[in-house]
């Protein structure tokens, strides 16, 4: 039991998101999804998600429309890359300037 | 059961540990320290003794299994030597840093180059500079006493601490001591309990990359930046000396034995030349103490038990009456003057008042440190005007030489 | 036969034990292998790290990105600081994994030493390492994992003039209870071997080929993809050793029934730390891979 006098500063981290802030400020491309290739929006059933299980950044949902978490996508693509149907690509972060894009 | 022994320092060690209930030991052989971990693999083969003895394959995985141990809710212990305690350094560092309770016994030897197996206190005094808290035991009931003690400090302050005790002198021959009962060792030192133990209940991420600047956590409350981590270790050293007292006097009530933790004074009082030492030295010089005080000088004898954190105030209060100190160390910082000796100055500088310090190396290597010679350097300091002199002092002398 | 339960994307756990806004590279593939592994090894875990990608990844304090506790820990000592976190957790009685996470360097360079005596031991701990094939953390310098002629920036021009060390192999001549290894491509692979090595007492090691975008100079869409090209040329196979039985699985697994494998060329072109590849390198590169796969095909046949 430590000394109540003793504070013991140490480093102890908490977990949580964003430790590098918003990385979805490092895309330079955005993945958009056409649903109307995407095998599981497709077919309404649960196959596939071949996107969600490559992320390296957890930031595509297993949904049966997949969603992109662009608060953290970094834009990596490897998702677009990985796709089996063509449903993903990668569209200049540019055209989003002034949506949902921060500085 | 007879609780009086007639054993070696290393076995006194070994049975204080067993005492204190360590639960994890990390050995592995360096002479002098070897016969600890070979009594404590002795005492938990037969079952005497209840931990997990893990025989690393080096020292630096020694203390890495003590900080593991230590951080996963299990009260370790490991000892060593010289290159041994060189070569765990920057653990020796990281436990500090990580404020992990915990103790190690140093066996203390000369480090090489060249190599030496016989005794000084260059090794702990390598590394008085990370962090851990040290205190140097005199004979075998203070390895058994401190030993105990130590446990109870690190787990209170959350900071490593060191027992040093000399190679040979100590750990070697055979002194009688008394070991408290056990049951009444158990009642002395609670469980153990780290701050952050690893929980997966209540996860954290331990000593990760800590940022210059204060930064703000998760929950956007500002957290302490590298500096004040450190600065805290710094000053809860410092306060560490009031709970060290604290526990020697508990330690009094419960077993008899303590009374002066940080500094042990010997004919002080009304001494005009006081001898500073640490370890076995300090006791030897009570002969010449004696001898010299026959002879009509008012001589005392210091014996510093904590050495870090310094004892500042305690020391200057002894030392700062006396017209001449004389400092005896089996060390030095190379280049420039005996570490203790450097404490010691400065502790005194503020003192417009303050006795001429004069600074003795002795005994490096294991070198025979005779108390004739004890006797005489100390005789000609007290005689010798020339020794006054700003010349002579602030430059090391050395003791003992032969060639 | 081994009988490892077979994990699918679908049946694959959705919840997820890393935070996103980390300070992973793009593309990171230590960031796919961490993210799915921990899916297979479960909350009840304390993570040992040394300096490292992953200690980066992990967050600097006081955020941290990871849900399991972490004990950070100095380069040398990660398998000693693991030993010393699973002696605790005898001590007090809990079945919490203690899974050691380190890089090529933390393992076969500056980490080995502590490692080789955890085996000797046969400590009861999951040792991970990552191998990107160099020390990436500190931007791109050799280690006793990079390949040969292998372009960093302590073997700039010509590359590195040594072989690799084959580590799986050193871990092996340790008889250790469980050796596999696995590829950042092929994140189910590693998710079922972890399954199975948290039910075996013993020191379990798996060694995982995990591609880098920045290191390797390919593309960051390109990193899944270049594990899958190591693996279906042959070059870097996935397989289990257990009481000292080696077996080849998954994809390689798969590859034995095959007349020829994919061109190592295909891999090697695509990462410009082979640059200092000629020709002649890959030709011979190709000959030596497809010895190896001679004496597969004689070695597994009867599997």
């Amino acid at each position: 039991m430590p000394d109540p006098r003793f504070k013991i500063l140490t480093s102890a981290s908490t977990s949580g998101p964003g430790d590098a802030g918003r990385t979805g400020s490092w895309r330079v491309e955005r993945p958009i999804i056409d649903y109307s290739k995407c095998t599981p929006a497709k077919t309404g059933r649960h196959t596939c998600h071949l996107c969600w299980l490559y992320c390296p950044d957890s930031t595509v949902s297993k949904d049966l429309e997949p969603q992109i978490d662009l608060e953290y996508c970094k834009g990596c693509s490897i998702c677009a890359e990985e796709c089996p149907t063509g449903a993903i690509s990668m569209v200049s972060e540019e055209e989003f300037t002034g949506g949902d894009k921060d500085e | 059961m007879n609780n009086s022994f007639i054993e070696s320092g290393n076995v006194a060690a070994a049975l204080a540990v067993k005492l204190a209930s360590a639960e994890v030991i990390a050995a592995y052989p360096i002479t002098p320290q070897t016969p600890v971990t070979e009594k404590l693999s002795e005492m938990i083969t037969l079952g005497e003794m209840d931990a997990e003895y893990i025989a690393v394959e080096s020292e630096h995985s020694a203390l890495g299994v003590c900080i593991g141990a230590a951080s996963a809710g299990a009260r370790s212990f490991t000892a060593t030597s010289s290159n041994g305690l060189l070569y765990m350094s920057e653990q020796l560092h990281w436990a500090a840093g990580a404020r992990l309770p915990m103790v190690m016994c140093v066996v203390n030897r000369g480090v090489g180059a060249p190599w030496s197996v016989w005794n000084d206190h260059q090794d702990a005094i390598s590394q008085r500079d990370a962090g851990w808290i040290q205190v140097f035991a005199k004979d075998h009931q203070e390895i058994v006493d401190m030993t105990i003690k130590a446990f109870r400090l690190a787990e209170l302050v959350h900071i490593p601490v060191m027992v040093n005790y000399d190679g040979y002198y100590l750990s070697h021959t055979y002194m009688p001591f008394e070991l408290p009962k056990a049951e009444d060792v158990k009642a002395f030192l609670p469980d153990y309990e780290y701050k952050h133990t690893l929980n997966p209940e209540r996860p954290e991420s331990l000593n990760t990359v800590t940022l210059p600047d204060a930064r703000v956590d998760i929950n956007g409350v500002k957290r302490p930046g590298y500096m004040e981590v450190r600065k805290n270790l710094h000053d809860e050293m410092r306060l560490a000396m009031v709970v060290w007292e604290e526990i020697d006097a508990d330690y009094h009530k419960s077993f008899g034995r303590g009374g002066n933790p940080i500094c042990d004074p010997y004919c002080c009082d009304d001494a005009e030349f006081i001898l500073v030492a640490m370890g076995s030295l300090a006791n030897q010089f009570h002969d010449v103490v004696d001898q010299l005080r026959e002879e009509g000088y008012k001589v005392g004898v210091l014996a510093l038990q904590m050495y870090r954190p310094f004892p500042t105030s305690h020391i200057a209060k002894i030392l700062q009456p006396a017209k001449s100190v004389l400092v005896f160390e089996k060390g030095l910082s190379y280049g420039n003057q005996g570490a203790l000796y450097a404490d010691l100055k400065s502790a005194l500088y503020p003192y417009p008042a303050r006795p001429t310090l004069h600074n003795f190396i002795t005994g490096l290597g294991g070198r025979e440190i005779r108390t004739e010679n004890l006797y005489q350097s100390v005789k000609d300091t007290c005689l010798n005007e020339e020794t006054l002199k700003p010349e002579h002092i602030d430059t090391p002398q050395w003791i003992g030489l032969q060639l | 036969m081994s009988s490892i339960a077979k994990t699918n994307v679908i049946n694959l756990t959705e919840e997820e034990f890393v935070h996103p806004g980390n300070r992973a590279c793009t593309g990171c593939g230590l960031s796919i292998l961490y993210r799915i592994g921990m899916k297979a090894l479960g909350r009840d875990c304390i993570f040992v790290v040394p300096p490292s990608c992953l200690t980066v990844l992990q967050g600097l304090y006081p955020i941290s990105a990871t849900q399991m506790p972490v004990l950070n820990c100095t380069f040398a000592s990660t398998a000693a600081v693991a030993t010393g976190v699973r002696a605790a957790m005898k001590r007090r009685g809990k079945k919490t994994q203690v899974v050691a996470w380190a890089g090529d360097g933390g393992t076969a360079d500056i980490g080995i030493q502590a490692l080789s005596g955890a085996l000797e031991r046969n400590e009861d701990i999951i040792y991970i390492c990552y191998d990107n094939e160099a020390y990436m953390n500190t931007g791109v310098q050799r280690s006793g994992t990079t390949p040969r002629r292998g372009l960093t920036t302590t073997t700039p021009y010509s590359g590195k003039k040594e072989n690799s060390k084959n580590v799986p192999e050193i871990v092996a001549a340790h008889n250790p209870a469980y050796i596999a290894t696995c590829s950042a491509s092929y994140p189910l692979d590693f998710h079922d071997k972890l399954l199975k090595a948290k039910e075996i007492s013993g020191l379990k090691y798996i060694h995982i080929q995990t591609p880098c975008p920045p290191g390797w100079g390919i593309e960051e869409h390109k990193t899944v993809a270049i594990g899958r090209m190591a693996v279906e040329s042959g070059l870097f196979d996935l397989y289990e050793i257990e009481n000292g039985k080696k077996q080849l699985t998954g994809q390689s697994s798969k590859q034995l029934k095959k007349k020829s494998l994919r061109p190592v060329g295909d891999y090697i072109n695509l990462q410009t730390r082979y640059n200092a590849y000629d020709e002649e390198h890959v030709i011979a590169l190709q000959a030596m891979i497809d010895r190896k796969w001679e004496k597969y095909r004689k070695e597994f046949s009867q599997e």
